[in-house]
């Protein structure tokens, strides 16, 4: 368990300036909507997985994903102090106002796609938490340490399909390839700091991502080997979703995700 | 072992115990040490739940089941959400584990031993029909997110094994 030595440091919400908490909500935001969309994502499988074992495995990661999201986003709620609950910020933002990477937005184009875009995902959203745990935020650190056995757990799921299908059949094997090459290029984002990504790591309440970009590619690369995959070695890399810049891709998420909100606002379960 | 002192008032205990786990009927919220706090306090009842899994959608059940039981009997309830510290297996009392394994659920092992199963393709997961270790692992990720999916190479019935959780 944590300890809560880190108390006479942090920085109670009532102390934060307008501007930090501003930062601190947009910081909230972007940890958290990589959790959503790709929870969305992985929804959208329930009753399509490849077999009845993988299909619930699917959805379990979307669901724990769920749940830290819905954890941030009350927070985030909270920190904003504008009477917003964790649904409005789910579902009445706008495109741009979304903060996810590139990567969790990319469609379920066949389960080696799926599998690939997680493990790409969870390497690095396993470092970010661990990194997450010792933030000076309580609420965060929480989160964190409530979220990162669920977090190994995905982690282990995905590299062990990574493996099974890139050391497994000629056609595995280049549909992994292909996957892997495909979704290369959205890898790089992850490490890109905005302004609020860096006022919070400088406040100790966030993350500095930009560390272990090294670390993360080293042990990609060690994965994708044992997985006799090739690494790719592309310099291209797509960048724009921490902005709320997407691919054409996050409009149909929306459109499914917001459709209920749309329809009949103000609706509740 | 984590110890952890829980502020539970005895007389609100009879009514905590008829309040189950909607996943594990069997199993009353406090088998589940998923209560970390009950006291009452000007005539309200304030309670502390912690959820097994972040997203387990169980939480708003046992809320809502928690708010019914203490209005039937006349008393107002604050159930509070409380995330730290994170719930761990080693919350589920002994009498608790002894009903989820009646109920047919593997309870769950110590870390290592549940590694090893987890991950590994060691023989440790007692069946809860037959209790015989010949069994395996079908999925990790079970019925619910805290159950993977075991086979019993004996009896051949499927069964859920409760994963370890610190």
């Amino acid at each position: 368990m944590n300890s809560t030595k880190n108390d006479n440091n942090s920085l109670p919400m009532g102390e934060m300036s307008g501007g930090q908490r501003g930062n601190l909500y947009n910081y909230i935001l972007g940890i958290a909507d990589n959790s959503l969309i790709l929870a969305q994502r992985l929804g959208e499988l329930c009753g399509h997985g490849p077999n009845l074992e993988t299909d619930i495995a699917l959805t379990n990661i979307s669901l724990d994903l769920l749940g830290q999201t819905r954890s941030y986003y009350q927070y985030a709620a909270k920190v904003e102090g504008a009477g917003k609950s964790e649904d409005d910020i789910a579902f009445l933002r706008l495109e741009r106002e979304y903060k996810n990477i590139l990567l969790v937005e990319q469609p379920n184009t066949h389960f080696g796609y799926v599998m690939a875009r997680q493990f790409l995902f969870d390497i690095y959203h396993l470092m970010m938490m661990k990194e997450l745990q010792k933030s000076k935020d309580e609420t965060l650190r929480a989160v964190a340490n409530k979220g990162i056995k669920e977090v190994s757990y995905h982690k282990r799921f995905s590299s062990d399909w990574i493996k099974r299908l890139g050391d497994g059949t000629e056609e595995s094997h280049g549909k992994m390839q292909e996957a892997i090459d495909d979704l290369w290029r959205y890898t790089n984002e992850m490490f890109q700091m905005t302004a609020a990504d860096t006022e919070m790591a400088e406040a100790g309440i966030g993350v500095d991502v930009s560390k272990f970009k090294e670390a993360y590619y080293k042990e990609v690369s060690e994965v994708l080997k044992e997985a006799t995959l090739t690494v790719p070695e592309s310099k291209y890399f797509a960048k724009g979703g921490k902005e709320g810049i997407h691919t054409e891709h996050m409009g149909y998420i929306l459109a499914d995700l917001q459709y209920m909100q749309k329809t009949f606002p103000n609706m509740t379960w | 072992m984590l110890t952890q002192t829980v502020h539970i008032e005895k007389h609100l205990i009879p009514i905590l115990e008829s309040v189950s786990d909607p996943e594990i009927p069997v199993l009353s919220v406090l088998d589940l040490g998923v209560i970390r706090e009950a006291f009452e306090e000007n005539g309200v009842v304030k309670i502390k739940l912690t959820p097994t899994y972040s997203g387990c959608p169980a939480m708003d059940v046992i809320s809502d089941d928690l708010k019914k039981a203490f209005s039937e009997i006349g008393k107002e309830i604050e159930v509070e959400l409380v995330l730290a510290p994170a719930w761990s297996t080693d919350w589920i009392s002994e009498k608790g584990l002894q009903k989820m394994e009646a109920y047919g659920i593997a309870r769950p092992l110590s870390e290592t031993h549940d590694k090893d199963v987890l991950l590994g393709d060691k023989k440790l997961v007692k069946c809860p029909q037959c209790a015989s270790t010949n069994t395996h692992l079908v999925s990790q990720f079970g019925s619910t997110a805290c159950k993977a999916l075991f086979k019993c190479d004996d009896c051949l019935e499927p069964f859920d094994y409760f994963k370890c959780l610190k």
